[in-house]
């Protein structure tokens, strides 16, 4: 029943994987009734993914960083498609018809703009549905009942979406009823507990998926959502380029003045990568002494600069010394520059972002 | 097709010799590999491409992208913040 009489291929379905544990379960149900599988993850410049290991020393006895959904690919032996969406995304950030959850984190528009992009790549690679490995009531955006169906009638698939880990709490979906899906091999699952997953998972024999309390987007995290409300604010317009939400993963950050903002990377590998940044900005740095880079970032003036620079002393060894060489970098200038670091108490606690 | 800059990694006569290098340092997961994919694909089958990143996720990311898309892994090789993974198109 799982193979298409005309063509004698077995039934394909397209399904998104995040890599977490959810998505493995919703895949490996499908390809246990014999289903071809291939998945897609899309790549919005706001995935989590290990940059923040990527960018800063890792801490002692980490995982080593990984993109969770290829390994997810790897371990179910299937093929993952790598989309990235993140100009087409910038819309939804910035303009969520939907609103956004506790942060900047429109997650109901977000999963209706991948599921309607996976329908579009289901269509170009000739697969017969799409699945997700959503569950019933377990996120309080997304995953609500009243807007499960909401999601399939915006993005346009209603019908053709199939959740397999809580499909028998939906009505029954096309791939079900067209006997392509047996629907009783799929699961009931619902609400925030993880416990039938978990049974699931040790039923298939997984054991190397990530934390469930991992999360995978930055815009659901309290600080980075800060951070990007304050870069909307002081440019007065929410647009943004993939290099603004990178540079804001990155470093301390602290706005001393409207015109300008300090990015202060906080060890060597963060100072290496936001070396990577500093064509088009000002940059400085403590003369043979160990201690941040630091970007400017706005339109600082002369009174700025020199702020700047005694920030960037402030914040590495040089800190108690009476002065400190700065060598600071600019658009086709150099100089350095000897400064009094800024006393801890001159730093008001409202200048971090 | 992408980069063809000389990779400063210092590499071993008995290291791959690639056809095509591609330079994505300083780019963070899942970005390395989505280059590597889109450079491969303009590759012909059986082409080594050599993918220099500053990514420490490439080591994982590499062999878990070629198991999935049909590729050879051929090895990774560190040297202090960069790295360079061979891949043979499958």
């Amino acid at each position: 029943m799982n193979t298409d009489l005309e063509t004698q291929k077995p039934r394909a379905a397209l399904g998104l994987l995040s890599g977490g544990l959810d998505s493995i379960l919703a895949t490996r149900l499908l390809l246990d009734q014999g289903i071809r599988v291939e998945c897609v993850n899309f790549h919005t410049g706001f995935c989590i993914q290990g940059h923040t290991g990527a960018m800063r020393n890792p801490e002692p006895g980490a995982k080593p960083a990984r993109h969770d959904a290829l390994h997810a690919a790897q371990l179910l032996g299937i093929k993952l498609h790598m989309i990235d969406i993140a100009e087409e995304y910038v819309k939804i950030v910035t303009n969520p018809k939907h609103g956004y959850g506790s942060n900047l984190n429109p997650c109901l528009d977000c999963k209706i703009f991948m599921v309607a992009k996976a329908w579009a790549l289901k269509e170009q690679l000739g697969f017969d549905f799409i699945f997700t490995g959503e569950v019933l009531g377990q996120r309080p955006m997304s995953q609500r009942r009243d807007n499960l169906p909401h999601i399939e009638r915006e993005a346009g698939v209603e019908g053709w979406l199939l959740r397999p880990l809580c499909a028998l709490r939906l009505p029954p979906t096309e791939p079900e009823k067209r006997g392509w899906v047996d629907r009783q091999q799929l699961k009931g699952f619902s609400g925030r507990g993880r416990k039938d997953q978990m049974a699931l998972a040790k039923q298939f024999g997984l054991r190397d998926y990530p934390s469930p309390a991992g999360g995978c987007c930055f815009l659901t995290d309290v600080n980075y959502s800060r951070k990007l409300q304050d870069l909307w604010h002081f440019r007065a317009d929410r647009a943004y380029t993939i290099e603004d939400i990178v540079l804001l993963k990155a470093g301390r950050h602290l706005r001393p003045t409207p015109r300008f903002k300090v990015i202060v990377g906080r060890d060597e590998t963060e100072n290496n990568f936001l070396a990577g940044f500093r064509a088009g900005r000002w940059s400085m740095q403590a003369v043979e002494l160990a201690g941040p880079l630091v970007l400017v970032e706005g339109h600082p003036d002369a009174e700025d600069l020199a702020l700047a620079c005694r920030l960037t002393a402030r914040f590495g060894q040089g800190r108690h010394l009476a002065e400190v060489q700065v060598s600071i970098e600019g658009p086709g200038q150099q100089e350095m520059r000897l400064v009094t670091p800024l006393p801890a108490a001159e730093i008001p606690p409202e200048w971090y972002i | 097709m992408m980069a063809d800059r000389v990779c400063p990694l210092v590499l071993s006569a008995t290291d791959p010799q690639p056809d095509v290098v591609l330079d994505a340092r300083r780019l963070l997961c899942p970005m390395p590999i989505m280059r590597a994919e889109a450079t491969i694909r303009e590759m012909p089958s059986g082409a080594v491409l050599a993918v220099w990143a500053t990514d420490p996720g490439l080591a994982q990311d590499l062999p878990a992208w070629c198991a999935s898309h049909g590729h050879q892994f051929l090895g990774i090789k560190e040297q202090g913040r960069e790295r360079i993974g061979w891949v043979v198109k499958g």
